[in-house]
């Protein structure tokens, strides 16, 4: 099956590949846009919270042989927990500065763990198994679709979905929302923000440790795994502006198929389109896709 | 800019260094340290945070060094070409990039560097990931011989005299006023009819081109151009440098990059070699945290509160 | 510094010995200096374990040479040109150091080799991939021990396409390693009468390979060829078992070192093929060497550590026998003599500067097939280095 020369079938099987690799995207880009929704700062050290996901996985079946599904719920958690501990200790400290600081404090975290890993596991990486579960595939008409692929897009469909319902519909969420909008007015209400800011932080970066531990099995882990993938999701923040949650997670979709497409129909440029994208966004619309303008 | 008692013993110094001090070492600090001026000029006087500075370094380097090695130019044009070149990629991003604030401006800058690292480890005139290795240096006007490590080191310093002066001459200018009053408060600028996003794109030009300079000269001191000088990591290190003198100081980046480059090459010869990164992420971590005026900055305090 | 402290503790005793000063060595020392990328990505792959091959082989050859005490330095280069390429200036201009080991990636080893061919002095290469230093940017001064890129692929290409494998499909780094790997590999496979069937360039840092694992599926092809190295090479792989292509066709890596291979999951890297310079358990002589150099370093030795050591085993041996430390007579000695050691069989150095040896052809094990995690290569075959190696080229040769 062919169109305009184009092999229909190997087509659709790179939009699938694509939408998995956007998934990542979207667990990346929603969890930076939470925290930037709350405490206006970017958390340059959110790559590097993917990377330790990933090997808290592997330290946890290779030192207590924790199983992968038990540490998709752990890893987050503890990932969650050393968020909290930044925010506290790190982040808080400089609240009241210029959020270029904070920028530049996460950035220096960045480097420290990463340099922290490469000093112990070394640089080449280390393997981590696809669970035993998840193991072979499915045979679609247009191309062999592995478990594993397939439960990372449901899996991380359904946090993002959950997350947004968090946000969007419950108590909770209009809290945090309203402390975005006024934090003074939700504090004389009686309402503890500085405590909400600091959950936040620390569930916007479990969520990139949920990614990591989704990575694991499909990607090497090594320290530089966080680094590269964040300039990419900078630049798809930066496309979908920081607008909406929603939006957040659309955008890290759509820039997935859209790599997808360009490693079919011309693999040379798949590592600049999205930066490509994010030029003639910044011509049309500088404030981004869902981007309120400032 | 008026000549002070500093300024000679400074400049005395940087000419009775290579004596003591390896000539291309010091070179290396002069190219770094007016890369860091240039980031400084950004970030110090307009407020603008460019995590991607490198890319203007890198291209400074590469054009140079292409042209050295295929256009048999003199150094001194092949320079002045490559710093053009840096500033005209200057122009393309800082218009893009001025369209954002903040931390947006940050994550711009950062996603187009890397977009131009992509292209220059894939363009074929740069050698890829071996770089471009044996950059000749070439003759000064067509006369004087630049394969001398002292002679490179004065013609380094020359180079950086003149971008340090015209930095300072930029933030003395009614033009860098305006600069300042835009960080200070850019609704207010705004509000006396300026053209806010011009100025920043006009900075952010000059930056750019500086960065191009100091890519150029540091391409001709090493003999080569490679990718190191177009990473992010780069474009780190320079906002480091810059944190650690002392942003917004005229002499805080030079001295925030003899210090790091110091550091760098003490560490590489030295067992806590591997520690670098872990060792550069506690530097930015402990400046931000508590010594957020720099070296330069922090003694600026010292001085006003004992003596002021 | 207690890495040091051996190395130093046998130069201490050698040098209270012979006092009087060393006829003919520079300095009354022999000084070596290890530059190399000490904690980035290539670290593994030579990094401090060159530093540790070199003190073993100091401490091996008894610690002085003609009676000057030998000293290692080492510095990190970061993985940086500019950064290496002035550490070895400093070396050589300032510190008396008489040759540089280590050299592992192309543009620090480039820039390291201009700098010591200026100076005439010997770069000892043993991790670094490319050609050019005994074809493009070659020089009386460079040795370049371990093996090259070419080598490699003749090793691996040339047994699978006479074994009838005839469609190749490459997944290639898009730069300029991975354009030399693919380059030398279409050649020995047309040479052979095979073809290519499909090239896909893949920019480095890639981390998703799915959709190019997917191009090579549709592509017909009997071999898979992972032109590429280190993290590429295992992600790509690692896609590719996922979506069932190694099922289907076999896999090449055209570079792959050891710790890249222990890096890989066992089911996802069984039965791909590979050369390699050096295998620790090929037979008691390597597994004596390399278990010795586990004890001090921890892990079992990549090819860049067994070259390091065996190349200035060489070096000293050829200093000896030349009488001095003069770089033009001593490389004239390294030619002459023939290693010989367990790293270095059927071995003599090329007038170019390329050590030709023999080269093995391997393939990963299945995780029941292994002892343990340093279990993980089956040598099939040993290739001859005349076959391994390209032949030399005229303007490179350097006999005098």
């Amino acid at each position: 099956m062919t169109f305009l020369g184009i092999n229909l079938f190997g087509l659709f099987g790179q939009l699938l590949v694509g939408l998995i690799n956007g998934s990542f995207y979207a667990l990346l880009s929603l969890g930076l846009a939470i925290i930037f929704g709350l405490l206006k700062i970017i958390n340059f050290a959110q790559g590097a919270m993917y990377m330790l996901g990933a090997f808290f996985a592997w330290m946890a079946l290779s030192y207590f042989g924790m199983n992968y599904w038990v540490a998709l719920v752990v890893v987050p958690l503890v990932v969650g927990f050393i968020g909290i501990l930044m925010e506290r200790f790190l982040v808080r400290p400089i609240a009241h500065e210029d959020h270029l600081y904070s920028l530049l404090l996460t950035f220096g975290v960045a480097l420290m763990l990463q340099g922290i890993f490469t000093h112990v596991y070394g640089s080449s990486g280390l393997a981590y198994a696809i669970p035993e579960e998840l193991k072979g595939g499915t045979r679609l008409p247009f191309m062999y679709l592995p478990n594993y692929r397939a439960w990372i897009i449901v899996a991380s469909l359904v946090v993002c979905g959950l997350t947004w319902w968090l946000v969007e519909k419950t108590k909770l969420g209009a809290y945090l929302r309203a402390g975005t909008e006024n934090p003074q007015l939700m504090q004389a209400f009686g309402i503890n923000v500085p405590l909400i800011v600091t959950l936040t932080f620390g569930f916007g970066v479990a969520l990139a440790g949920f990614a990591g531990v989704m990575a694991a099995p499909v990607y090497s882990v090594s320290p530089e795994m966080g680094s590269n993938l964040l300039i990419v999701v900078f630049a798809i923040v930066v496309i979908g502006g920081m607008g909406s949650i929603g939006g957040a997670i659309l955008t890290g979709l759509a820039m997935g198929v859209i790599e997808g497409l360009t490693k079919y129909l011309y693999p040379e440029a798949s590592t600049t389109v999205i930066f490509l994208v994010m030029v003639i966004v910044l011509l049309l619309k500088p404030s981004g896709l869902f981007g309120k303008e400032a | 800019m008026k000549l002070s008692k500093l300024h000679i013993a400074l400049l005395l110094v940087a000419l009775v260094a290579p004596f003591v001090l390896y000539p291309v070492f010091l070179a290396k600090i002069l190219c770094f340290a007016l890369f860091a001026c240039a980031f400084n000029l950004l970030l110090g006087y307009v407020g603008l945070l460019s995590f991607g500075h490198a890319a203007f370094l890198g291209t400074g380097g590469y054009i140079t060094g292409w042209l050295m090695m295929n256009a048999n130019l003199t150094p001194e044009l092949a320079i002045l070409l490559g710093t053009a070149a840096a500033g005209l990629l200057g122009a393309l991003y800082g218009k893009l990039a001025v369209k954002r604030e903040g931390i947006y401006f940050a994550m711009v800058t950062l996603a187009l560097a890397q977009l131009i690292f992509f292209v220059y480890l894939q363009a074929p005139f740069t050698g890829g990931e071996d770089g471009m290795q044996g950059i000749p240096r070439g003759e000064l006007f067509g006369l004087i011989d630049l394969s001398d490590n002292l002679t490179m080191y004065y013609f380094v310093l020359a180079v950086f005299l003149f971008g340090f002066w015209l930095i300072n001459r930029t933030i003395h200018s009614p033009f860098g006023q305006v600069l300042k009053a835009i960080r200070e408060n850019e609704p207010r600028a705004v509000s006396l009819g300026y053209n806010v996003n011009d100025y920043k794109w006009v900075a952010f030009m000059i930056s750019a081109a500086l960065a191009g300079l100091a890519g150029a000269t540091k391409s001709l001191v090493f003999q080569l151009a490679s990718l190191t000088d177009v990473h992010w990591h780069m474009s780190g290190e320079v906002v480091l440098m810059t944190l650690v003198g002392g942003v917004g100081t005229v002499f805080g980046p030079l001295l925030g990059a003899g210090a790091i480059v110091t550091m760098q090459n003490y560490l590489s010869g030295g067992e806590l070699g591997n520690y670098i990164h872990i060792i550069m992420g506690a530097i930015f971590v402990i400046c931000v945290l508590a010594f957020r005026g720099g070296l330069v900055g922090e003694l600026q305090k010292l001085v006003k509160r004992n003596f002021g | 510094m207690n890495r040091f402290t051996k190395t130093l503790a046998a130069v201490a005793v050698a040098a209270a010995t012979s006092t009087a000063a060393v006829a003919n060595v520079s300095d009354d020392k022999i000084k070596i200096g290890v530059l190399a990328d000490m904690g980035g990505v290539y670290s593994d792959l030579c990094g401090p374990g060159c530093v540790t091959a070199l003190e073993m082989a100091a401490e091996d050859f008894g610690g002085e040479v003609l009676g000057a005490p030998i000293e290692i330095v080492s510095a990190d280069d970061q993985l940086k040109a500019d950064v290496g390429s002035a550490i070895v200036r400093k070396w050589v201009e300032d510190e008396q150091v008489d040759a540089v080991g280590g050299l592992v990636s192309s543009a620090v080893t480039g820039a390291a080799t201009k700098v010591l061919t200026d100076a005439k002095k010997i770069a000892m290469i043993s991790t670094a991939a490319s050609n050019a230093f005994t074809t493009a940017s070659c020089s009386p001064y460079n040795v370049h021990w371990t093996y090259n890129v070419a080598a490699l692929a003749n090793g691996t290409v040339k047994p699978m396409v006479d074994s009838g494998k005839k469609k190749w499909f490459f997944i290639t780094a898009d730069y300029a390693f991975g354009h030399a790997l693919e380059s030398v590999a279409t050649e020995v496979i047309e040479n052979n009468g095979g073809e290519v069937v499909g090239v896909v360039r893949a920019p480095l840092a890639t981390t998703d390979f799915s959709s190019y694992v997917l191009q090579a599926q549709a592509s017909g092809a009997d071999v898979v060829a992972l032109a590429n190295a280190g993290a590429d090479t295992v992600n790509s792989l690692k896609a590719a078992t996922e979506f069932g292509l190694t099922e289907m066709v076999d896999v090449a890596g055209l570079l792959v070192f050891t710790p890249a291979a222990q890096a890989m999951d066992p089911d996802t890297a069984a039965g791909m093929r590979l050369t390699t310079g050096f295998y620790w358990d090929y037979d008691d002589e390597t597994r004596a060497w390399s278990n010795r150099f586990k004890e001090r370093h921890g892990s079992i030795p990549a090819m860049g550590h067994a070259g390091a050591y065996s190349m200035a085993m060489h070096y000293f041996r050829a200093v000896e026998a030349a009488g001095t430390d003069d770089s033009d007579a001593v490389m004239a000695k390294m030619r002459e003599l023939k290693p010989d050691d367990f790293f270095a069989r059927n071995a003599y150095l090329r007038a170019d500067g390329r050590m030709v040896h023999d080269m093995y052809y391997a393939e990963i094990k299945p995780a029941d097939q292994r002892r343990d995690n340093d279990d993980i290569l089956n040598v099939l075959s040993v290739i001859p280095g005349d076959q391994a190696f390209a032949p030399m080229l005229p303007e490179c040769n350097f006999a005098d």
